[in-house]
Formats: C-alpha cells, structure tokens, sequence
C-alpha cells in the first residue's frame, strides 16, 4: 500500500540542512531528489541535478535521498550566444 | 511564398549544404538566444534568420522565482538544434563540467566550447581551451571550439578531435567586424573540419564580408538582440550570410586602382 502523507508529514516536521543553488536552505527531512523537486514546482525533464558535485542520472531521481549537508546545483537551459 | 524568401530558397540550389560532424544544416548562420528584450522578440528573430542550430547557456535556476523561466519554455528543442555553451567559464575544469551538465539536459553531446581569459576583452584563454577540448572530445562530445584568430590554435584545436573551430571576427559583443580577414582566411585554408567565426559581427555588411573570407558559417548573438528592431535585423543577416557565401563561391573580379570603361570605347559619333 502507498504512502498518501506529504513528505513533511512523514518527516514529523523534521527537518536537515542542505546546500541548493549556492544558498543554505532546509527542507523536509524525507526527500528523494525527484520530491524536492516537485517541491519546487520544477519539471524533472527540464531540470539537471548535480549532487556533490556529481550529476544525477534521470531516472535514479526517484531513487535517491536527500541527506543532511547535500551540496545540489538545480541547472538549466537559459539565453545565451 | 514573399519575395525574400523565394530568393533565399532558390539561391539554396547554388551552394551546398553546411555539413558538421554527422549534421547536415541548410543554413549557414547559428544564432545566441541571449539578451534579447523579450523572448517573442527572441523566438520571431530567430525564425526570420532560418538558422537552424541555436545557442543556449547552463545556469543555475532561480529558485527565488515563482515561475521557472528556462527558454526551453519558449524555444522548441524540436525546431532548432540546441547547441549549449560554457560560456562564463574561465578555466578548462569549469567548461568540462558545464559541459557534462549540459549534455545531461538529454538532447545532444555538442558543445560550444568557451573559456575566457580576459574579463575586460573576453578573449579566449587558449591553452585552457585546448585542454578542455582534448578532455571533451576524449568523452565523446561533439566540440565547436571558441577561439582567437591564431592559426596554431586552430590547428590544435582540430587536433584535439574538434568537429568545427570558430575563431572570432573581434571581442564578443563588440560588433566590430572582421578586423583580421588574412587570419580567418589563412585558418580556412588550412583547416579541413569547418570554420565558424563566432562573435564581433555588428551588422549585415560585417556578415557578408565574413562570409566572403570562405569560411563555413558565422555565429551571432548581440548584432540581433541588440539591433533595434532584431526581427528586421535577421532577415537582413539571412541575406548577407546567403550573399557573401555566394560572392565567396562566384569568385570575385581582381581589384584594381585603375578605372576601366565597361561600354566599347569603340562605335562613339563623331
């Protein structure tokens, strides 16, 4: 059976630190990659994922916890010559 | 069909097409997206160039935004073949990593390979170049390297698995022109993979002369996003790339600092 609660419910209102985009930021202590996302109301295919400096495949986004003292670089595709 | 672009089509018969690594292109011009006033703007001068491969940048997202504001949003990655750049970057670790970055979007493994030296003149820093070069083409990108006007550069950059080297007219977003033809030339002539000169054109004429050096194409983004009617500005680049290209293929008539009448001197009255 799936699990319907948020995931700041199933954190409990726990939360852990994480490095985004350069700025310190905490969030729910029970993301995978592909929450933290939605949570962010970005559009996994548009979206490249560097955790600790090492790029996210796709379809491991699903797969892969966000832990406390992540380092993540949200890129992507903007104007330029 | 208008006018404009039935001469664009029909003058397509008297060149052959822009071949890069395994791409064919009919156009010979690849546009930036960047700077633009507004993305319309953006989207309508790009369709008036044809061009058929754009540039694009790899940046953070703002997540302080409310809405994501990617350009895939406003360009068709089905429509036009996306070329992402480093640009930004100032060592060969960044642009490889930016590179790596840019090829996880998914589409393509082409990258526009840009390493800045000089923040004031935004010359290339060619050793880093190279560098970044051998290492992306070793993990198979397809790289279009950005470069100065330096023949040995050049010629190491197609060494180094290069599919296309793009040496630059003048500084990036200068609009001075081509101000050393003999080195674009001599860069064409000696180079087999194709020549791209990337950055310094400023208006149509610098495009046409560009193009009349030989080289294989030109990539331009501030003579556009900057002109003050951008869409207008396209159809006059498509135009001057088509006509250069052709003045190049035609061959020129020698240039003389004599006069010499072209109606008979001969059957005047007397």
């Amino acid at each position: 059976m799936s699990d319907e609660r948020t995931v700041e419910e199933r954190a409990g209102g726990a939360t852990i630190r994480v490095r985004l985009n350069g700025k310190e930021r905490d969030i729910g202590a029970e993301h995978t990659v592909t929450t933290l996302l939605e949570s962010l109301d970005l559009h996994p295919g548009l979206v490249v994922v560097e955790l600790n400096r090492e790029i996210l495949a796709r379809d491991s986004y699903a797969d892969t916890p966000v832990r406390e003292g992540d380092s993540l670089e949200l890129v992507h595709f903007v104007g330029g010559g | 069909m208008s006018g404009a672009t039935d001469t664009v089509e029909r003058t397509r018969a008297l060149d052959d097409p822009l071949v890069i690594a395994d791409r064919t292109f009919r156009s010979r011009l690849i546009v930036g997206t960047g700077k633009y006033a507004t993305n319309q703007v953006m989207v309508d001068a790009i369709r008036a160039s044809g061009t058929e491969m754009v540039t694009v940048a790899v940046r953070r997202i703002d997540l302080d935004r409310t809405k994501e504001e990617g350009i895939l949003f406003h360009l068709d990655p089905q429509e036009f073949f996306l070329l992402a750049n480093t640009a930004g970057c100032y060592t060969a670790e960044d642009a490889v990593r930016y590179a790596r970055l840019a090829r996880a979007a998914g589409f393509n493994e082409w990258i526009k390979l840009e390493v800045i030296g000089d923040q004031t003149t935004l010359l290339p820093d060619v050793a880093a170049t190279l560098e970044a070069a051998r290492t992306l083409a070793s993990e198979g990108f397809k790289v279009m390297a950005y470069t100065n006007d330096d023949l040995i550069t050049a010629l190491r950059l197609e060494d180094a698995g290069c599919v296309a080297v793009m040496p630059l007219a003048s500084p990036i977003g200068s609009g001075l022109g081509v101000v050393n033809p003999y080195f674009i030339r001599e860069i064409k002539r000696r180079l087999e993979v194709p020549v791209i000169v990337d950055a310094g054109v400023g208006t149509a004429s610098d495009a046409c002369i560009t193009m009349e050096q030989g080289v294989d194409g030109v990539l331009m983004n501030t003579s556009l996003a900057a002109a003050e009617d951008p869409v207008r500005m396209a159809h006059a680049m498509r135009h001057a790339i088509l006509a250069g290209r052709l003045a190049y293929l035609a061959g020129r008539m020698p240039s003389r600092e004599i006069a010499v009448p072209s109606s008979p001197t001969s059957g005047m009255l007397d």
